[in-house]
């Protein structure tokens, strides 16, 4: 097995009285992808948020190679090659999709990366679009996104976080209000990312599309931590299927 | 049977971004004409005007000036309600080195370009990460705020103001040079938006958490352009002080701010050019219905009401529509 890229200690943030997040520690393997799931509210989101910079922590460590990144600016984790998405698509309304990915590829990690020469930016950026989905040749790519249907700006927002040319790639509810189809389609892109060395942390309600695609699956409710393991298996613990159906006593 | 107005570009299809396909002369001066006939429509305007419609239009060109960079701010989600600030820094820095240190114009306007610029982003530095309103409330607060400043201590004039400075060198010199000004920050704007680095400034305005998780870091960036505008509204101030060889509190009234903010609502905003148009009108229009006495504001104010009901996109966006597409009635089938 190969090393931890991502190590979680006793990661906490509360908002007000709510603890949002409390106590969650986890490990992550370079190239494995660990999906997180829990009811509406667990601290799903915002345990993201802590990973990614956009909320400090009360308390706890984010050891991203070893690097203590715990409340660091979101900028400046992205440059250390954690990318996310948004749950909330947040693409730039006004841009045509492709010109999208500029701001990415300005990005110092990008720059970086490719010595500054990145060749044509737009080709390279249309090429991108094409591995999330894009049709290449269609005027799709050249759309302002304010007028793009949901799937592509989903797709957009996976581009960019490719663009990035991330080592850690967090996706927060990819599939959700996508059909059946776009999701279909969207698993061998993620499995792409996974081919190429990438590891994933995936935020999902979509359990049958994660359950495929995941190694290992946390289980988080009230901000805690209740379970974690193989797909399979933590489906089968009583404390998380308490969380999803309401425990035996209450349920039945 | 139903009709609906069909619009369709107009002009040149072999394009991207700014790259033409040129195939005539009819095709280049479509490019070039409303570029280059408006410059020489001022131009003309401003060479034969009289001495004081050229001093109506040099003011103009200032107001215009500040409406450009409270254009770029806005394009950045800076909606700056204080552009008083920028010019009232950039007169008085003017005004001070000419009053105390006796530099004239040519020294003054560059120094104090710079200078207001770096002392305008060093202020308002800290509020950078406010969002909408906050900003916009602060940045109103400041110019009245160094206003009382210099009222209380009395310092460089107090009340008084700073008079008896050095004029510009020659009528003729100072109406080009303000024209010149304004195409210059007009173009290099326009052409500084549609680069890159104006992808990332209009990024922010969409949505500053993508550009944070894109890498970049959006401070710096809003840094960035809020020195570029409050050099150029620095600048406005720094030359009106010469032209009129006074400098007082009044750089910081509330007209400052308000009428590049008037202007774009008439021209149009987004562009840069819109809210210059709508200041080449707001202003003289001021100047025409001086005659009028105290309804002057009245009649002012339902003009303004009337511009922005009847054309809320702007005078400027409504004009560039009707030159770029045509439009006609199409039947369509219920």
């Amino acid at each position: 097995m190969s090393q931890a890229i991502l190590q979680v200690e006793d990661l906490s943030k509360s908002f007000g009285g709510v603890k949002a997040v409390s106590g969650v520690s986890f490990e992550l393997m370079e190239n494995q992808v660990l999906g997180v799931i829990g009811p509406n509210g667990a601290g799903k989101t915002t345990l993201i948020n802590l990973l990614t910079g956009f909320v400090r922590p009360d308390r706890g460590k984010v050891l991203f190679r070893g690097q203590n990144i715990a409340g660091m600016k979101p900028y400046k984790v992205a440059n250390l090659g954690v990318a996310r998405t948004f749950q909330m698509v947040k693409p730039f309304y006004q841009l045509p999709a492709f010109k999208n990915l500029v701001l990415p590829l300005k990005s110092p990690r990008a720059k970086q990366l490719t010595g500054g020469r990145y060749g044509d930016r737009d080709a390279v950026a249309k090429d991108l679009l094409e591995e999330v989905g894009f049709e290449r040749d269609s005027w799709v790519i050249f759309k302002q996104a304010s007028v793009l249907p949901h799937g592509y700006l989903k797709r957009l927002e996976l581009a960019r976080c490719i663009a990035m040319a991330a080592d850690l790639v967090v996706l927060d509810e990819l599939f959700s209000g996508l059909s059946l189809a776009e999701v279909a389609s969207l698993v061998p892109v993620i499995d792409k990312l996974r081919v190429q060395g990438k590891t994933i942390i995936m935020v999902e309600h979509r359990l049958r599309e994660l359950f495929r695609i995941a190694d290992r699956v946390m289980v988080m409710n009230f901000g805690q931590k209740i379970a974690e393991g193989k797909p399979r298996e933590v489906m089968e613990m009583p404390a998380v299927r308490g969380a999803y159906l309401g425990s035996e006593e209450e349920g039945a | 049977m139903a009709r609906r107005l069909e619009r369709l570009d107009r002009g040149i299809k072999v394009r991207s971004d700014d790259v033409f396909a040129l195939n005539s002369w009819r095709e280049m001066l479509y490019i070039i004409a409303p570029r280059v006939l408006p410059v020489l429509l001022l131009l003309v305007l401003g060479l034969a005007a009289t001495p004081y419609w050229q001093r109506v239009i040099m003011q103009a060109c200032m107001i215009g000036l500040l409406a450009i960079s409270w254009d770029l701010l806005a394009s950045v989600g800076m909606v700056s309600l204080g552009q008083a600030l920028f010019f009232g820094i950039g007169a008085y820095i003017a005004g001070i080195l000419d009053h105390y240190a006796g530099l004239g114009p040519w020294l003054t306007i560059p120094i104090a370009t710079v200078g207001g610029a770096a002392l305008s982003t060093l202020l308002l530095l800290p509020v950078l990460r406010l969002r909408g309103i906050y900003f916009s409330m602060v940045t109103l607060i400041m110019p009245l705020m160094i206003e009382r400043i210099i009222e209380a201590t009395k310092i460089f004039g107090g009340t008084e103001g700073l008079s008896g400075l050095q004029p510009m060198p020659h009528a003729l010199v100072e109406i080009i040079a303000a024209m010149a000004v304004v195409w210059v920050a007009l173009f290099s704007f326009n052409r500084m938006m549609s680069s890159d680095y104006g992808l990332i400034l209009k990024g922010i305005n969409d949505n500053d958490r993508a550009v944070m998780s894109a890498g970049l870091n959006i401070y710096l960036y809003k840094a960035q352009a809020l020195f570029l505008a409050a050099g150029v509204g620095a600048f406005a101030g720094a030359f009106v002080t010469h032209a009129y060889q006074f400098v007082g509190m009044p750089v910081f009234a509330l007209d400052y701010s308000i009428l590049p903010i008037a202007g774009a609502a008439v021209g149009g905003m987004g562009t840069m050019s819109g809210p210059l148009l709508g200041c080449f009108i707001l202003v003289p229009l001021n100047e025409l219905l001086r005659g009028l006495g105290g309804m002057r504001t009245v009649i002012y104010a339902v003009l303004l009401v009337v511009f922005t009901v009847g054309l809320p996109e702007g005078i400027f966006h409504f004009i560039k529509r009707k030159y770029t597409q045509f439009e006609r009635w199409v039947e369509v089938e219920q």
